[in-house]
């Protein structure tokens, strides 16, 4: 009887144990099931929610990226890209210059002088572009080629090459800017005008109240260069 | 008996949801299947109560047994991509309905 009673208790103690282990599984997978679909519901109302928010986002950024376009276009962006464009030499431009027409010499050679010199070179070239920059001229031609940051006035033989284009003489030279002070800078004593006189070099020089100066119109690509730091972004 | 029983659910009951127990989500089916050889188990035990041929050794040795084959049927199924705790659900579904069944024309004395 004792040991039936022993023996009953441990078993009722076992059950209970075992009903034990089943209530936790049962809450334990209630809870799970319950925070699933709280999760489930909630991610799906959060993820609408947040959508619709970014959506509105957008729209505003979107608004507020076009009005200012608009703004920077009208004032700084526009006029900063206007600037640029006249000193890349994108833009034909047109104002008070002079043109210089240069010729090669018709003086007899004398003797043993050396021919060259009775020629326009690239050197003169370059000298007279030189004086014309130094007297503050803000758009250059030679021959209609423009004389931009990459234009270079090399001899190539009885030619001068300008933008990769040859020239031969006669070269004009078309200089939008204060004419006076270019007129001047050429006819320093000394300067390029007096020795292309010496050499009897043919020089004709106008002023224009509307001289016109083309575009550059070649290659503008850059390939090996590339913007450095936070102003190139 | 039944005091015992009902008192050791109840203390279960609430010991887990008090307690911060979780199963990751990819184990819930396998509780879930565990759970229904848990029950068919009990109520196997409580039809062989009524029958008389009420053995506890084999009613908690059934309880666990079952439960931990379930599981690792379901757990076996998981890997090979087979949705085995279905099978698992549907057998156990099926004997606790018949359990139900003959309990309930037990009760009913016929």
């Amino acid at each position: 009887m004792r040991e039936g009673r022993q023996l009953d208790i441990k078993a009722k103690l076992l059950v209970f144990f075992v009903f034990l282990v089943l209530g936790l599984m049962i809450s334990t997978q209630f809870k799970n099931t319950e925070q699933q679909k709280n999760i489930y519901s909630a991610r799906v109302d959060d993820l609408s929610e947040r959508l619709k928010m970014a959506e509105a986002e957008k729209k505003q950024l979107a608004a507020e990226l076009e009005s200012l376009r608009n703004d920077q276009g009208n004032m700084v962006g526009h006029n900063e890209l206007a600037r640029l464009r006249i000193l890349s030499g994108a833009v034909p431009l047109k104002g008070k210059g002079i043109e210089i027409t240069l010729d090669d010499s018709k003086l007899q050679k004398s003797g043993q002088d050396n021919p060259n010199l009775y020629l326009i070179h690239d050197e003169d070239l370059l000298q007279v572009l030189n004086e014309l920059r130094a007297a503050g001229a803000e758009a250059i031609a030679i021959n209609d080629q423009r004389i931009v940051a990459t234009s270079e006035i090399r001899c190539t033989g009885p030619t001068v090459s300008i933008n990769n284009h040859q020239s031969s003489p006669p070269y004009v030279i078309k200089a939008i800017g204060n004419s006076k002070n270019m007129l001047s800078a050429l006819k320093l004593r000394g300067g390029v005008l007096e020795t292309f006189e010496f050499w009897g070099i043919q020089v004709k020089i106008e002023r224009f109240d509307n001289l016109e100066v083309p575009a550059f119109d070649d290659r503008y690509g850059y390939e090996f260069a590339k913007p450095l730091g936070k102003e190139g972004a | 008996m039944l005091y015992y029983s009902i008192a050791g659910l109840i203390v279960g009951l609430v010991a887990g949801l008090l307690f911060p127990m979780e199963v990751p989500v990819q184990y819930t089916k396998l509780l879930s299947v565990a759970i229904l050889a848990g029950l068919d188990s009990v109520l196997g035990a409580l039809r062989a109560v009524m029958v008389g041929n009420y053995d506890t050794v084999v009613f908690i040795s059934g309880f666990f047994v079952n439960g931990f084959l379930a599981m690792l049927l379901s757990y076996i199924g998981n890997l090979l991509g087979i949705d085995l705790y279905l099978i698992g659900t549907l057998v156990f579904g099926m004997r606790i309905f018949q359990n139900i069944a003959v309990i309930r024309r037990l009760y009913m004395g016929k």
